[in-house]
Protein backbone atom coordinates (compact mmCIF):
# COMPACT_ATOMS: atom_id res chain seq x y z
CA UNK A 1 0.00 0.00 0.00
CA UNK A 2 1.50 3.36 -1.15
CA UNK A 3 1.40 6.74 1.47
CA UNK A 4 -1.32 8.17 0.19
CA UNK A 5 -3.86 4.92 0.11
CA UNK A 6 -2.48 4.51 3.54
CA UNK A 7 -3.34 8.20 4.58
CA UNK A 8 -6.84 7.75 2.83
CA UNK A 9 -7.24 4.66 3.85
CA UNK A 10 -6.31 5.65 7.81
CA UNK A 11 -8.95 8.78 7.54
CA UNK A 12 -11.79 6.72 6.88
CA UNK A 13 -11.37 3.82 9.48
CA UNK A 14 -10.59 6.69 12.43
CA UNK A 15 -13.35 9.02 10.79
CA UNK A 16 -16.21 5.90 11.29
CA UNK A 17 -14.61 5.13 14.71
CA UNK A 18 -15.12 8.46 16.23
CA UNK A 19 -18.28 8.96 15.14
CA UNK A 20 -19.42 5.81 16.45
CA UNK A 21 -17.86 5.90 19.42
CA UNK A 22 -17.98 9.29 20.45
CA UNK A 23 -21.54 10.00 18.87
CA UNK A 24 -23.23 6.48 18.77
CA UNK A 25 -23.57 7.39 14.70
CA UNK A 26 -22.77 5.33 11.73
CA UNK A 27 -21.97 7.93 8.79
CA UNK A 28 -21.44 7.23 5.06
CA UNK A 29 -18.14 7.08 3.87
CA UNK A 30 -18.06 8.89 -0.13
CA UNK A 31 -15.15 9.64 -2.70
CA UNK A 32 -11.76 9.29 -1.26
CA UNK A 33 -9.13 11.37 -3.59
CA UNK A 34 -5.99 13.26 -3.82
CA UNK A 35 -6.09 16.76 -5.13
CA UNK A 36 -3.40 19.64 -5.27
CA UNK A 37 -2.93 22.50 -2.84
CA UNK A 38 -4.74 24.68 -4.99
CA UNK A 39 -7.03 27.83 -2.76
CA UNK A 40 -10.53 26.33 -2.31
CA UNK A 41 -13.68 28.54 -1.56
CA UNK A 42 -14.66 27.49 1.80
CA UNK A 43 -18.19 28.32 3.81
CA UNK A 44 -18.90 27.36 6.89
CA UNK A 45 -16.81 25.68 9.68
CA UNK A 46 -13.66 24.68 9.14
CA UNK A 47 -11.15 22.80 11.84
CA UNK A 48 -7.31 23.13 11.49
CA UNK A 49 -4.55 21.21 13.33
CA UNK A 50 -0.79 20.67 12.59
CA UNK A 51 1.22 17.88 12.14
CA UNK A 52 5.00 18.36 13.06
CA UNK A 53 7.89 15.98 13.06
CA UNK A 54 10.01 14.14 9.82
CA UNK A 55 7.10 14.87 8.57
CA UNK A 56 5.16 17.78 8.94
CA UNK A 57 1.69 18.84 7.59
CA UNK A 58 -2.15 19.90 8.76
CA UNK A 59 -5.13 18.05 8.95
CA UNK A 60 -8.34 19.69 8.37
CA UNK A 61 -12.46 18.84 9.32
CA UNK A 62 -15.11 21.15 7.62
CA UNK A 63 -18.75 21.03 7.38
CA UNK A 64 -21.80 23.25 6.92
CA UNK A 65 -22.86 25.01 10.18
CA UNK A 66 -25.61 23.08 10.34
CA UNK A 67 -24.05 20.09 10.97
CA UNK A 68 -21.71 21.38 13.10
CA UNK A 69 -24.91 21.83 15.38
CA UNK A 70 -25.71 18.44 14.71
CA UNK A 71 -22.68 16.84 16.37
CA UNK A 72 -22.46 19.28 18.34
CA UNK A 73 -25.70 18.21 20.28
CA UNK A 74 -25.04 14.58 19.66
CA UNK A 75 -21.82 14.47 21.06
CA UNK A 76 -22.86 16.26 24.56
CA UNK A 77 -26.43 15.56 24.31
CA UNK A 78 -27.40 18.93 24.23
CA UNK A 79 -29.12 21.68 22.09
CA UNK A 80 -27.34 23.08 19.57
CA UNK A 81 -29.40 26.02 17.69
CA UNK A 82 -26.60 27.69 16.41
CA UNK A 83 -23.16 28.24 15.82
CA UNK A 84 -21.28 29.02 19.21
CA UNK A 85 -18.30 28.38 20.96
CA UNK A 86 -19.43 24.94 22.09
CA UNK A 87 -20.12 23.86 18.67
CA UNK A 88 -16.64 25.05 17.60
CA UNK A 89 -15.09 23.32 20.60
CA UNK A 90 -16.81 20.16 19.67
CA UNK A 91 -15.83 20.33 16.09
CA UNK A 92 -12.51 21.11 17.61
CA UNK A 93 -12.23 17.98 19.67
CA UNK A 94 -13.38 15.86 16.83
CA UNK A 95 -10.68 16.97 14.76
CA UNK A 96 -8.12 16.31 16.98
CA UNK A 97 -9.51 12.84 17.59
CA UNK A 98 -9.57 11.69 14.05
CA UNK A 99 -6.07 13.79 12.98
CA UNK A 100 -5.08 12.49 16.28
CA UNK A 101 -5.44 8.54 15.12
CA UNK A 102 -4.57 8.75 11.89
CA UNK A 103 -1.26 10.59 13.43
CA UNK A 104 -0.72 7.19 15.63
CA UNK A 105 -1.68 5.31 12.55
CA UNK A 106 1.11 6.68 10.71
CA UNK A 107 4.17 7.02 13.03
CA UNK A 108 4.11 3.14 12.57
CA UNK A 109 5.71 4.22 9.52
CA UNK A 110 6.82 7.75 9.46
CA UNK A 111 7.94 7.99 13.38
CA UNK A 112 6.96 10.15 15.88
CA UNK A 113 4.73 13.18 15.07
CA UNK A 114 3.56 15.91 17.19
CA UNK A 115 -0.08 17.34 16.93
CA UNK A 116 -0.64 20.98 17.74
CA UNK A 117 -3.85 22.50 19.28
CA UNK A 118 -6.55 22.98 16.74
CA UNK A 119 -7.92 25.95 15.30
CA UNK A 120 -11.44 26.48 14.15
CA UNK A 121 -12.78 28.94 11.31
CA UNK A 122 -16.34 29.58 11.53
CA UNK A 123 -17.55 32.08 8.42
CA UNK A 124 -18.59 32.90 4.59
CA UNK A 125 -16.63 33.41 1.22
CA UNK A 126 -13.12 32.82 2.40
CA UNK A 127 -10.43 30.81 0.73
CA UNK A 128 -8.15 28.40 2.21
CA UNK A 129 -4.76 27.55 0.53
CA UNK A 130 -1.23 25.12 1.29
CA UNK A 131 1.47 27.70 0.90
CA UNK A 132 3.61 24.47 -0.60
CA UNK A 133 2.71 22.06 -3.12
CA UNK A 134 1.47 19.86 -1.14
CA UNK A 135 -1.57 17.39 -1.82
CA UNK A 136 -4.41 16.82 0.04
CA UNK A 137 -5.49 13.73 0.85
CA UNK A 138 -9.22 14.01 0.94
CA UNK A 139 -12.34 12.02 1.88
CA UNK A 140 -15.68 12.82 2.11
CA UNK A 141 -18.16 11.36 4.64
CA UNK A 142 -21.78 12.18 4.49
CA UNK A 143 -24.57 12.05 7.47
CA UNK A 144 -28.03 11.75 6.14
CA UNK A 145 -27.83 15.00 3.29
CA UNK A 146 -24.52 16.59 4.97
CA UNK A 147 -21.32 16.48 4.21
CA UNK A 148 -18.45 16.51 6.12
CA UNK A 149 -14.80 16.46 4.29
CA UNK A 150 -11.82 15.13 6.26
CA UNK A 151 -8.56 16.01 4.76
CA UNK A 152 -4.66 15.48 5.53
CA UNK A 153 -1.72 17.08 3.38
CA UNK A 154 1.88 15.76 4.91
CA UNK A 155 5.15 15.71 3.35
CA UNK A 156 9.03 15.23 4.26
CA UNK A 157 9.78 18.15 6.73
CA UNK A 158 12.14 20.07 3.92
CA UNK A 159 9.20 19.95 1.69
CA UNK A 160 6.34 21.07 4.39
CA UNK A 161 4.37 24.15 4.37
CA UNK A 162 4.46 27.23 6.56
CA UNK A 163 1.37 28.24 8.14
CA UNK A 164 -0.07 31.69 6.81
CA UNK A 165 -3.24 33.55 8.10
CA UNK A 166 -4.14 36.59 5.78
CA UNK A 167 -6.98 38.87 6.29
CA UNK A 168 -8.29 41.66 4.00
CA UNK A 169 -10.71 44.95 4.80
CA UNK A 170 -12.91 43.07 2.19
CA UNK A 171 -15.68 40.49 2.70
CA UNK A 172 -13.77 38.05 1.99
CA UNK A 173 -10.01 36.72 3.55
CA UNK A 174 -7.80 34.03 3.34
CA UNK A 175 -5.85 30.92 5.07
CA UNK A 176 -2.72 29.86 4.14
CA UNK A 177 -1.55 26.61 5.26
CA UNK B 1 -16.41 7.20 51.20
CA UNK B 2 -17.40 9.32 47.90
CA UNK B 3 -14.45 11.08 46.18
CA UNK B 4 -13.46 13.98 44.56
CA UNK B 5 -12.51 13.69 40.65
CA UNK B 6 -10.57 16.50 38.68
CA UNK B 7 -11.21 16.53 34.89
CA UNK B 8 -7.86 18.31 33.15
CA UNK B 9 -8.51 19.23 29.34
CA UNK B 10 -8.82 22.15 27.04
CA UNK B 11 -11.58 20.96 25.51
CA UNK B 12 -14.64 21.96 27.21
CA UNK B 13 -16.48 19.34 25.02
CA UNK B 14 -14.54 16.72 26.35
CA UNK B 15 -14.57 17.85 30.24
CA UNK B 16 -19.06 17.92 29.83
CA UNK B 17 -18.61 14.36 28.28
CA UNK B 18 -16.68 13.18 30.88
CA UNK B 19 -19.00 14.54 33.53
CA UNK B 20 -21.71 13.10 32.25
CA UNK B 21 -19.41 9.59 31.40
CA UNK B 22 -18.78 9.76 35.42
CA UNK B 23 -21.97 10.01 36.45
CA UNK B 24 -22.63 6.65 34.58
CA UNK B 25 -19.93 4.75 35.64
CA UNK B 26 -21.79 4.23 38.96
CA UNK B 27 -19.19 4.92 41.15
CA UNK B 28 -18.77 7.14 44.53
CA UNK B 29 -18.46 10.46 43.72
CA UNK B 30 -18.82 13.63 45.22
CA UNK B 31 -17.61 16.63 43.31
CA UNK B 32 -16.08 16.50 39.87
CA UNK B 33 -13.76 19.69 39.45
CA UNK B 34 -12.74 20.93 35.81
CA UNK B 35 -9.27 23.02 34.69
CA UNK B 36 -8.73 23.61 30.87
CA UNK B 37 -4.85 23.22 31.59
CA UNK B 38 -2.30 21.81 33.84
CA UNK B 39 -1.24 25.00 35.60
CA UNK B 40 -5.35 25.77 36.38
CA UNK B 41 -5.36 22.09 37.75
CA UNK B 42 -2.51 22.79 40.15
CA UNK B 43 -4.75 25.55 41.61
CA UNK B 44 -7.60 22.90 42.04
CA UNK B 45 -5.40 20.45 43.76
CA UNK B 46 -3.82 23.19 46.21
CA UNK B 47 -7.77 24.21 47.03
CA UNK B 48 -9.66 20.99 47.14
CA UNK B 49 -9.24 17.54 48.51
CA UNK B 50 -8.58 15.63 45.57
CA UNK B 51 -8.88 11.63 44.75
CA UNK B 52 -8.27 11.13 41.00
CA UNK B 53 -7.18 13.03 38.35
CA UNK B 54 -8.08 12.37 34.73
CA UNK B 55 -6.30 14.27 32.45
CA UNK B 56 -5.60 14.91 28.69
CA UNK B 57 -2.27 15.20 27.54
CA UNK B 58 -1.65 17.99 24.56
CA UNK B 59 -2.74 21.22 26.36
CA UNK B 60 -1.83 24.90 26.64
CA UNK B 61 0.52 26.62 29.32
CA UNK B 62 0.96 23.23 31.03
CA UNK B 63 0.36 19.88 29.24
CA UNK B 64 -0.79 16.52 30.88
CA UNK B 65 3.08 15.07 31.34
CA UNK B 66 4.19 18.15 32.87
CA UNK B 67 1.24 18.10 35.31
CA UNK B 68 1.83 14.27 36.08
CA UNK B 69 4.95 15.26 37.06
CA UNK B 70 4.37 18.03 39.11
CA UNK B 71 1.83 15.70 40.98
CA UNK B 72 4.04 12.76 41.13
CA UNK B 73 6.89 15.45 42.45
CA UNK B 74 5.04 16.74 45.41
CA UNK B 75 4.48 14.95 48.70
CA UNK B 76 0.84 16.13 49.28
CA UNK B 77 -0.27 14.68 45.88
CA UNK B 78 1.81 12.06 44.84
CA UNK B 79 -0.45 9.55 46.24
CA UNK B 80 -3.21 10.43 44.03
CA UNK B 81 -4.26 8.29 41.11
CA UNK B 82 -3.50 10.07 37.85
CA UNK B 83 -5.28 8.71 34.35
CA UNK B 84 -4.46 10.06 30.71
CA UNK B 85 -7.02 10.18 28.58
CA UNK B 86 -5.52 11.84 25.50
CA UNK B 87 -5.40 10.66 21.36
CA UNK B 88 -1.95 10.29 21.72
CA UNK B 89 -1.50 6.87 21.23
CA UNK B 90 2.18 7.14 20.35
CA UNK B 91 4.31 4.43 22.36
CA UNK B 92 6.91 7.55 23.09
CA UNK B 93 3.84 9.42 25.12
CA UNK B 94 2.25 6.42 26.88
CA UNK B 95 5.72 4.96 28.15
CA UNK B 96 6.96 8.53 28.93
CA UNK B 97 3.45 8.60 31.29
CA UNK B 98 3.80 5.04 32.74
CA UNK B 99 7.26 5.82 33.45
CA UNK B 100 6.22 9.33 35.53
CA UNK B 101 3.67 7.37 37.21
CA UNK B 102 0.20 7.53 35.42
CA UNK B 103 -1.97 4.98 36.92
CA UNK B 104 -3.38 4.10 33.34
CA UNK B 105 -4.13 5.43 29.95
CA UNK B 106 -7.15 5.88 27.85
CA UNK B 107 -7.24 6.93 24.44
CA UNK B 108 -9.80 9.34 22.82
CA UNK B 109 -12.40 8.20 21.20
CA UNK B 110 -13.73 6.35 24.28
CA UNK B 111 -16.84 4.64 25.17
CA UNK B 112 -18.09 5.09 28.83
CA UNK B 113 -17.17 1.28 29.36
CA UNK B 114 -13.44 1.61 28.68
CA UNK B 115 -13.64 4.51 31.13
CA UNK B 116 -15.83 2.73 33.88
CA UNK B 117 -13.24 -0.58 33.51
CA UNK B 118 -10.25 1.79 33.60
CA UNK B 119 -11.60 3.39 37.10
CA UNK B 120 -13.12 0.06 38.60
CA UNK B 121 -9.49 -0.73 40.81
CA UNK B 122 -9.62 2.77 41.43
CA UNK B 123 -13.01 4.74 42.51
CA UNK B 124 -15.30 2.75 45.06
CA UNK B 125 -18.50 1.94 43.86
CA UNK B 126 -21.73 3.71 44.60
CA UNK B 127 -23.48 2.63 47.74
CA UNK B 128 -26.68 0.70 46.91
CA UNK B 129 -29.91 2.89 47.90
Amino acid sequence: MNLNDMILKSITDSTLQVFSTMLGVDIACGEALVKAGLPEANEGVVSFIGLAGTWAGTGSVSCSPALACRICAEMLMCEAPAVNEEVLDTVAELTNMIIGSVKTELEKHLGPLGLSIPTVVYGRNFKTKSAGNAEWRVVRFCWDEEALVVKLCLEPKEQAAHVMFHTSSSDSCALEV
Amino acid sequence: MESNVLVVDDSAAIRKILQRVLRQTGMAIHTIHEAGDGQEALGVLTAHRIDLVLSDINMPKMDGLQLLASIKGAAQWRQIPVVMITTEGGETKVSEAVKLGAAGYVRKPFTADQIKEKLAGILEPALPL
